[in-house]
């Protein structure tokens, strides 16, 4: 499983991150965390709010950052 | 009634009481005279910088509550709704409630036009969201008055209608970047999710978002404010931008559009400029120039379209600041 954090490095993209770990672990995932921090390249997965997070390249959330919970319930989903 | 409002106004737009203060303060505390040259840059640094991050912050706050109910793709939602000029006016008004931030300009445009948002539209909305919004309106009323910053709203949402619609007739669809139209449409809409604590929680991040991008403009355009307010002799700046001098509306455009700033620091400026005598269209014009176009967003924006569309862009909206500023020279003595 790949994970992206799509954000340009705000503080917002940080604990969104964080969170996402937080998530991974608990859930006891394995998986790639990746950035995105290219503003073009964010863009070009459609959403036009940071911080967003795709789960194997689909867009899950944007423009909100998720509390682990929320993100181990997507996890289980995907 | 009138009375009170004037009090009101007086009070809490244009913070007599902290002038008052500031002026206790440079001649008690610094030993300064506030009509003297030192004492008077003092006062208006002091002031401004301490008025300016007031109503900076009381403003961004509720303007990011109310922008919270309309995230990119609701907006999205709302002007793919609409048809012919409906949609332009509806996008220059949504643009004045969205971020201030030019760096938004790409996502939105990419998200807009992968959508299938006509180019009028993005456009209208690309041109009003970082020259006019609800900030940079109270701020202007506070500087100068309520009908002037009227004035400067009008003739900004008039600017975004009508330099969309022109880019509309030129069908330069063809000019925008071929993966712009293949990108995939998101439509996570979160706006049923958000609590009104997760609202203010959102509006206090961008209080603190904002404030941090802007301070150093802010700080910038406030002291540039308070060496021509006291330092930079009146001949000079009537000999180069002078109201009697034709020049001076293309002098500020060009010095402008290559600038990068906040409105919140070319205000300042502006203000300083107008009470050295020069036009108040020069002086919006500057402004606008300075907000509305810069050398960043142009780069950022040459990524997804080609150049001859961002060319017309730049001339379509270069030449309405240039046409703003001499009717707002020919008629400012309506507004003071």
């Amino acid at each position: 499983m790949i994970v992206k954090i799509l954000g340009s490095g705000c503080k917002k993209c940080l604990a969104l991150e964080t969170n996402t770990k937080a998530a991974l672990q608990t859930a006891a995932i394995v998986a790639d965390i990746e950035k995105v921090t290219d503003v073009v390249d964010i863009a070009r997965y459609g959403i036009m709010s940071t911080p967003g997070l795709a789960i194997d390249d689909k867009v899950v959330s944007s423009g909100r950052v998720l509390s682990p919970a929320e993100i181990g319930a997507l996890l289980k989903i995907s | 009634m009138g009375d009170f409002f004037i009090w009101l106004n007086d009070q809490l737009l244009r913070m007599q009481w902290l002038s008052d203060l500031v002026t206790v303060l440079v001649r008690d505390g610094f030993g300064l005279d506030p009509a003297s040259q030192i004492g008077g840059s003092v006062h208006f640094f002091i002031y401004d910088v301490i008025k300016i991050f007031i109503l900076l912050s009381v403003l961004i706050f509720g303007i990011s509550y109310v922008q919270s109910y309309f995230p990119p793709e609701r907006t999205r939602r709302i002007l793919g709704q609409r048809q012919g000029l409906g949609a332009n006016v509806f996008a220059a008004l949504l643009g004045t409630i969205t971020p201030f931030c030019s760096c938004s300009s790409i996502p939105l445009f990419i998200g807009f036009t992968s959508a299938g948002l006509p180019l009028a539209v993005t456009f209208s909305f690309l041109i009003s969201s970082p020259l006019v919004d609800l900030a940079s309106v109270i701020l202007l009323a506070s500087i100068f008055n309520w009908s002037i910053a009227l004035a400067y709203v009008a003739i900004g949402l008039v600017l975004a209608i009508l330099g969309g619609t022109l880019i509309g007739y030129l069908k330069l669809e063809d000019q925008v970047e071929a993966f712009v139209y293949q990108s995939p449409v998101s439509d996570h809409d979160n706006d049923g999710a958000i609590s009104r604590r997760e609202r203010l929680t959102y509006a206090a991040d961008q209080v603190v978002e904002i404030v941090h991008r802007v301070w150093i403009y802010v700080l910038i355009g406030v002291g540039i404010g308070a060496t021509i307010h006291n330092w930079i002799p009146e001949t000079f700046i009537s000999a180069l931008l002078g109201q009697d001098k034709w020049w001076s509306v293309l002098v500020a455009t060009i010095a402008g559009v290559p600038m990068y700033a906040d409105i919140f620091g070319t205000l300042p400026i502006a203000e300083a400029l107008v009470q050295k005598g020069v036009g108040l269209g020069t002086a919006l014009t500057f402004m606008m120039a300075v907000t509305a176009l810069s050398l960043p967003s142009m780069i950022m924006l040459k990524r997804v379209v080609k150049l001859p569309l961002l060319v017309v862009f730049i001339g379509i909206v270069t030449v309405g600041i240039i046409l703003i500023g001499y009717i707002f020279n020919a008629t400012a003595h309506l507004f003071v």
